[in-house]
């Protein structure tokens, strides 16, 4: 049972984690068929209305550029062998760097201020992902353990800011005043009337294309430099790191300072691309998403790419499934997500025993 | 302060803390076998929502309970699946419970009552009453788990062992004795202790279940726990501080301190997560965690 699997690279890396998924589907189907539903209407809506109309298709690709964020985020920390579960409270945090940031240079013209907002998300992300790392890396806290205390923080942290601190005077809600308007990073269908082309209004913005900047210099910092090089080490094994002359403490403290970095790209789309202010609970479980969407596209960030493709699929397809048919509420994206961990990282083992048992056959078979 | 108030506060803290407590001493069980379960939240969820539904559906809030049990067992044997049989990562798998559960729960609500995910309001037999000092058998019988949990796994031959499982599996499979049932054992009493937590707060303290209603006492059973460094009567003494506090900070709601001003509530709440951070990093004590916890078992190695 636990001789090596011997696998080859395809089947490693597109088989078995297509083969979760499409069980995950499966399963999320016998969920819908559980409380009386046709899954395949489901899904016809599901896909209907994400990908079916322009306005729904540029609301995927804006959920895709959250879980883009997230997604590398789980898997730079990943690829030093780090769980960092901390995304939702970087990313809140990240919210908070860019409403002191933007309300507070508000003379500041927008080519300065968007950078310096971005800045400000990436920095605060970054910090309240080092302390975690720090504590890991010099006085051994757990990091899983640290990153979950630190969201229940930051939660707390941004209620009590908002509510007695940032809120504007005659507001009711809990939420700073607006952005000046120079900071708002331009929505897609803007961008596209200004060159003469027509598409349909949606939340979809620039943001998206920092997202797969990000994943570009993630995949040449992983897997082209010294630094992603050193971080993989770390990763595999921290012993042959201190041997090679590498510092697995500075290592993990500067993965974690990517990771919450990359968090707060969550941040930067969600505030500055489309709500422009501050608000609570803007991640909405999000962080979370990250994992699965990590996971599914095994820490590299093509597979992100598509995996937080299919995660903007769900969500969008979702909200419209949930439209259609009140039975299936959003929360069957949750379980889905759910499930995709479940079966894409805890059972992976499962499934890539599965696959080897057929490539064994198959070769007895031949032979 | 007079007595009437701190009378209050102590058993509104009592209150508050028997879900923690539940939680933790579950977590207790399956961390000292070697299983780490951050999905704590998620099965408290799901005994919640079952235990709800389960007094509704038989008017009675024992059956309930034994619905909400079953539940979270299920649950907890997938974790054991997971991580146990298959020897995958235990963060993820908890991860992945905490997320389903929440969506589940949300969806098998909505879709059975069509009340945004709330059961019906429970009444009469299908709730807890009080049977002594105005708090219900429940908060007995979680406080009872204390001293059990302390004398079997510390005074039993079966303790031993299945702290042995969580320290050095490999000496315990040396000895014959099956590493895997051990784990398996542990984590169907964490699974039931969950199961005492959700029924708690849907039947017991609530009268019925809403959306995400354990709202993070999972992962506030769980700091307790490290709190506690996996001792049972220390497990009691964390959860009624965390209790204690949360108590505190329902009363003290815009309520001024001489001397300090105006607490804001939002600090008291930060506390048990403030006070773990600064335990974990060394600080004041140290917590060291079974040694096994979170290490698959693998026979041949």
């Amino acid at each position: 049972m636990s001789a090596p699997l011997d696998l080859p690279r395809w089947a490693d890396t597109v088989l078995v984690p297509a083969i979760s998924v499409v069980a995950a589907f499966l399963v999320a189907g016998l969920v819908v068929l559980a409380i009386g539903e046709n899954p395949l209407t489901a899904t016809r809506f599901l896909l209907q209305g994400s990908l079916g109309t322009g306005e729904g298709l540029g609301f995927t690709l804006f959920y895709m550029t959250d879980f883009i964020f997230v997604g590398l985020a789980v898997a730079v920390a990943y690829h030093a062998g780090l769980f960092n579960i901390g995304g939702e409270g970087q990313a809140t945090l990240a919210g908070l760097g860019i409403a002191l940031v933007l309300n507070n240079l508000t003379f500041l013209p927008g080519f300065l201020l968007i950078p310096l907002g971005i800045l400000g998300a990436a920095a605060f992300g970054a910090l309240w992902a080092a302390i975690p790392g720090y504590l890991q890396a010099k006085r051994g806290s757990h990091i899983v353990i640290t990153t979950i205390m630190f969201n229940w923080l930051a939660s707390v942290l941004i209620v009590y800011l908002l509510v007695n601190v940032l809120r504007e005077p005659q507001s009711m809600n809990p939420e700073t005043r607006a952005f000046p308007e120079q900071s708002y990073i331009p929505f897609m269908h803007d961008v596209f009337a200004a060159i003469g082309i027509e598409i349909p209004n949606s939340q979809l913005n620039l943001t998206l294309v920092l997202a797969l900047a990000a994943s570009y210099f993630v995949w040449l910092l992983i897997y082209r430099s010294r630094l992603g090089y050193a971080i993989r080490v770390v990763g595999s094994n921290p012993s042959a790191a201190v041997y090679a002359g590498i510092s697995p403490a500075r290592i993990i403290i500067i993965a974690m300072v990517l990771s919450g970095a990359l968090a707060g790209g969550l941040a930067v789309n969600e505030l500055m691309g489309y709500q422009h202010r501050l608000l609570l609970e803007f991640t909405s479980g999000y962080g979370f998403v990250g994992i699965a969407v990590a996971l599914m596209g095994r820490a590299h960030p093509v597979g992100i790419i598509l995996a937080s493709l299919l995660f903007g699929i769900l969500y969008q397809g979702g909200a419209e499934l949930a439209f259609e048919q009140p039975a299936i509420t959003r929360d069957m994206v949750v379980v889905i997500g759910g499930i995709i961990i479940l079966f894409a990282g805890a059972l992976d083992g499962l499934f890539r025993r599965l696959v080897a048992h057929l490539f064994a056959r198959q070769k007895l078979a031949r032979a | 302060m007079d007595l009437g108030f701190l009378v209050t506060i102590f058993d509104s803290a009592l209150r508050l803390s028997i879900p923690l407590l539940a939680a933790c001493l579950a977590g207790l069980w399956s961390e000292r076998s070697g299983v780490v379960d951050i999905g704590l939240e998620g099965k408290m969820l799901v005994a919640a929502f079952a235990s709800a539904a389960g007094a509704y559906a038989f008017d009675s809030a024992w059956a309930g309970l034994l619905v909400g049990i079953a539940a979270s067992v299920a649950i907890g044997l997938v974790h054991g699946f997971a991580s146990i049989s298959q020897r995958g990562n235990q963060i993820v798998s908890g991860v992945a419970i905490n997320m389903l559960a929440a969506g589940l729960t949300a969806i098998v609500g909505n879709a059975w009552y069509s009340q945004g995910g709330r059961t019906p309001p429970l009444e009469g037999d299908q709730r807890f009453g009080s049977v002594l000092f105005g708090h219900s058998a429940l908060v007995y019988v979680v406080l009872l788990a204390v001293p059990v949990t302390w004398f079997v796994l510390g005074h039993t031959r079966f303790g031993l062992r299945l702290r042995a499982v969580g320290e050095n599996p490999a000496a315990v499979d040396t000895a014959g004795i099956s590493v895997t049932g051990l784990r398996y054992t542990a984590v169907i009493i964490a699974g039931v202790l969950c199961g005492f937590a959700g029924a708690y707060l849907s039947v017991g303290q609530a009268a019925g279940f809403l959306p995400n209603m354990t709202a993070g006492r999972g992962f506030i059973a769980l700091a307790a726990l490290i709190f506690a460094k996996w001792r049972a009567w220390p497990a009691l003494g964390a959860c009624f501080l965390f209790g204690l506090l949360d108590a505190f900070a329902n009363q003290l709601q815009g309520l001024s301190l001489p001397g300090i001003g105006e607490v804001p509530v939002q600090a008291i709440q930060a506390m048990p997560y403030l006070m773990t951070v600064i335990l974990l990093a060394g600080v004041i004590g140290k917590a060291i965690p079974p040694r096994a916890a979170g290490i698959p078992y693998v026979k041949e190695r």
